[in-house]
């Protein structure tokens, strides 16, 4: 098979990279979420997690959290090489129980976020990541 | 298995480069305030191009927006360490940049936008960074910078800052002109291994992804640029040393009369956009 | 403390008593991950920010644990609720120890 630069370079466009991490439970992360709620039940809801689908590049990805009425936040990355990422404890005087930050995303993964609510009992919301590999010099 | 037919079909769409995925009517104003030039009419020396775009158009929404505020811009703070060296005593004649240039808002408007520029003292083309290593050595005494390194990029940032929305001018024509079509021909030349000019992929090809990039026509209007692929400043050598290093060439190195000529070339390209620098970039 | 190390925060001037307002806070730090190798092939230690709070008048108003998955130059937006005026205070923790500071006063008007 014969290909030229310009057949290569046609081949690639269009043809988008993925990295995608192992889609397996991250048994770390289980722990660290247990060590978090004490064992308590996690429900789905009441916490909002804001990330792109598509992340631009994994080396700086622009996340938001919010959960009302909630004193912490623990944001863990299921498929980095170490899952946690961030814990925002809310004072008395946070203005909303929501913050942004930017992290880093080894691959295409579930971000997730676990709140710890004031009345004691925790919410949970997760988002998947692509985290794709660029073009020239990757 | 020919490839012709597929080579064809891609190069038809190829050759009317459209701008996937980019959201032409986006605006760039920065702090509510400084509105951007981010697409106009080509200059006419660029002869292939009928619009030219800024890197901006062509990033995701969120990348997009971190260019918006100035302090969710990351490169801003390098501005503030720039600040923090114009200010700095540095080499034998005790004098900081300060010392002569007083304050940089004002001896330093516009400055970026017609860089690079003939310098008739010197007899030569001159880029920022050439002429902030010359006045160094020459009239503070002190080391020059890396040409390429954190603090050259920091004060290229600081300087680009006060010239922030108005538009590149480069001069192409009188003493400029043969660096001019010494850049115009490194441009369209075949580098290294995979044999890709600039123009392959900026000219031919922006607005097409390669891989999952989105390629943009490779202006220089928003330098120097944070990356979030590596989060730091990059400045315009460092970045064409490490796309003609992808091509699998020798790439040339920065400061080099080859890239002062590239640059000018490139320059002159964008010559209309607005001056973003620092701009945000993948 | 290290080199280049310089936070930079947006906090506006003026704020209606107990207007809750928007705070954008960086501070340029590699946040060496521990991840990466060198060129020998040896593990360069991990040394990042670990912890940021944000105080007003003595009160806290956000306390943040950051892990290397934070990306260099850590940027952390949050909401304050601003009851009188006075003055924030940021604090930085360095894993080598360092603490880097910064203030911002603010008005009622």
């Amino acid at each position: 098979m014969n290909l030229s630069r310009r057949d290569t370079l046609a081949l690639g466009l269009g043809a988008v990279a993925l990295t995608i991490m192992p889609y397996r439970a991250n048994a770390a992360a289980d722990d660290l979420i247990a060590a978090f709620t004490g064992g308590a039940e996690v429900t789905d809801g009441g916490v909002t997690l804001t990330a792109p689908e598509i992340a631009e590049n994994g080396n700086t990805v622009p996340i938001e959290v919010s959960a009302d009425g909630a004193e912490a936040i623990m944001v863990l990355a299921l498929g980095n090489p170490t899952p946690p990422v961030a814990t925002f404890k809310f004072g008395p005087l946070a203005g909303a129980q929501a913050a942004s930050t930017r992290i880093r995303l080894a691959g295409t993964q579930d971000v997730v976020a676990i709140a710890k609510m004031s009345d004691g009992s925790f919410k949970r919301a997760s988002s998947t990541v692509k985290v794709t590999i660029g073009g020239c010099g990757g | 298995m020919t490839l012709k037919p597929i080579t064809a079909a891609i190069a038809v769409l190829a050759g009317t480069s459209t701008l996937a995925f980019a959201d032409e009517s986006a605006k760039l104003v920065v702090n509510g305030e400084i509105e951007m030039v981010t697409q106009t009419e080509a200059p006419e020396h660029a002869e292939n191009l009928s619009e030219i775009y800024s890197g901006w158009v062509f990033r995701t929404d969120e990348t997009q927006a971190l260019q918006m505020d100035d302090f969710d811009n990351p490169g801003m703070v390098f501005v503030d360490l720039g600040m923090d060296q114009w200010n700095a005593v540095e080499g034998s004649e005790g004098k900081s940049c300060a010392s002569c240039h007083e304050d940089v808002e004002t001896s330093m408007k516009g400055v970026r936008a017609v860089y690079p520029k003939w310098n008739e003292t010197a007899g030569e083309v001159r880029t920022l960074a050439h002429q902030i290593n010359d006045c160094r050595e020459n009239q503070m005494g002190a080391d020059k910078w890396k040409y390429d390194g954190g603090d050259m990029a920091n004060m290229e940032a600081l300087i680009s800052v006060q010239s922030r929305g108005m538009p590149v001018n480069v001069a192409i024509d009188g003493p400029v002109q043969a660096a001019w079509e010494a850049g115009k021909e490194m441009y369209y030349t075949r580098f290294g291994q995979l044999e890709l000019s600039c123009a392959n992929c900026h000219e031919e090809n922006y607005g097409n992804m390669i891989r999952a990039d989105h390629l943009s026509q490779g202006q220089i209007n928003g330098f120097p640029v944070y990356r979030l692929k590596n989060a730091k400043l990059n400045t315009s050598h460092a970045r064409f040393k490490g796309c003609i290093r992808d091509t699998r060439a020798e790439t040339f190195k920065p400061g080099s009369p080859e890239f002062v000529a590239l640059e000018l070339y490139v320059a002159s390209r964008g010559n209309g956009l607005s001056v973003e620098g620092p701009s945000v970039r993948n | 403390m290290a080199d280049g190390v310089k936070p930079r925060v947006k906090v506006p001037k003026t704020a209606a008593a107990g207007e809750a307002i928007q705070i954008k806070t960086l501070i340029s730090h590699q946040m060496e991950s521990g991840q990466r190798k060198d060129k020998e092939g040896n593990v360069i230690p991990r040394s990042i920010i670990n912890r940021f709070t944000c105080d007003f008048n003595g009160q806290n108003v956000i306390d943040v644990t950051l892990e290397p998955a934070i990306s260099t130059n850590p940027y952390i937006e949050f909401a304050a609720t601003v009851p009188e005026a006075g003055e924030f205070k940021f604090t930085w923790y360095d894993d080598d120890g360092s603490v880097y500071e910064d203030a911002k006063a603010i008005a009622i008007g």
